[in-house]
């Protein structure tokens, strides 16, 4: 366990990086945390982060066929956003846990 | 404290040589899995394995309901291989399987591909088997980057950090 200041606020996370409450996550802290990735957040990371965070909300698995069906990007479109490991990074920077889905 | 040196999966090869539901499955999770965790990803199919990529035979793969020991009734009884062999029991078996990994998020084969290529992993045909079964290029799925030889397949395979994997 590690803490880390994202936006002036100071957060718990894992050992791999990710944040151990998701309700202290914002969007200020979104774009720290995907800078330290290589990736300028943009209107559409934002609209996948969104989408993420309301699927954990509902307790929903998150996967990438669900991404690809949500209308907001197609797969190929997800993996250019986050770029190598698409579903970690996004959620990553989306505040959320590792994701334990397998597809 | 001592440093334990970590030699991360760069790159996997995936052979797939056999065309049952479950065998083919198990290459496309693996291939995809690879694929979302960022690793370099070829699958190479070959044999009967080429079903999974064929258009005509692609969303009508089987698995096999006569001596799968480890096929069971929904209620965990054994599966009676006699019952395997009257008509229609292996396709509703396949299409109960079916529905059940609908239920999980579990994409189609097709699908599958298509999530395995748009990550940026590449699908080959054998060149031996393609010639057996009398395949074309056409007559396989749009996500099949080309048909080679082994060798080929071989040459796709070095660099440090790469596995082959025969499901």
């Amino acid at each position: 366990m590690a803490q880390k200041t994202y936006a002036g606020v100071t957060v718990e996370l894992t050992d791999e990086g990710y944040l151990v409450d998701k309700n202290q996550w914002n969007k200020e802290m979104a774009v720290e945390i995907a800078q330290e990735n290589d990736i300028t957040l943009t209107a559409k990371h934002f609209a996948v982060i969104e989408f993420l965070r309301d699927k954990v909300e509902k307790g929903e698995t998150l996967t990438i066929r669900a991404i690809g069906k949500s209308g907001i990007v197609d797969i190929k479109g997800f993996y250019e956003l986050f770029p190598g490991a698409p579903l970690k990074v996004a959620t990553k920077i989306s505040g959320l846990s590792k994701p334990v889905s397998c597809v | 404290m001592t440093e334990k040196e970590e030699y991360p999966l760069k790159k996997v090869c995936i052979i797939c040589a056999k065309g049952n539901l479950e065998d083919v499955y198990a290459a496309c999770v693996m291939a995809n899995g690879a694929v979302m965790e960022g690793i370099e990803t070829k699958v190479f199919f070959t044999f009967f394995g080429l079903d999974a990529i064929t258009k005509k035979q692609m969303n009508h793969l089987h698995t096999a309901t006569v001596g799968n020991p480890a096929m069971r009734m929904p209620n965990g009884w054994a599966f009676p291989s006699v019952l395997g062999m009257l008509p229609g029991v292996e396709a509703g078996v396949s299409s109960i399987m079916k529905k059940q990994m609908e239920a999980l998020d579990i994409p189609t084969i097709p699908e599958f591909l298509e999530m395995i290529t748009a990550g940026g992993g590449e699908l080959y045909a054998c060149k031996l088997a393609t010639d057996m079964f009398k395949l074309k290029k056409e007559d396989l799925s749009d996500e099949v980057k080309d048909i080679i030889t082994v060798g080929e397949f071989y040459g796709l395979c070095g660099g440090q950090g790469t596995q082959i994997i025969f499901t």
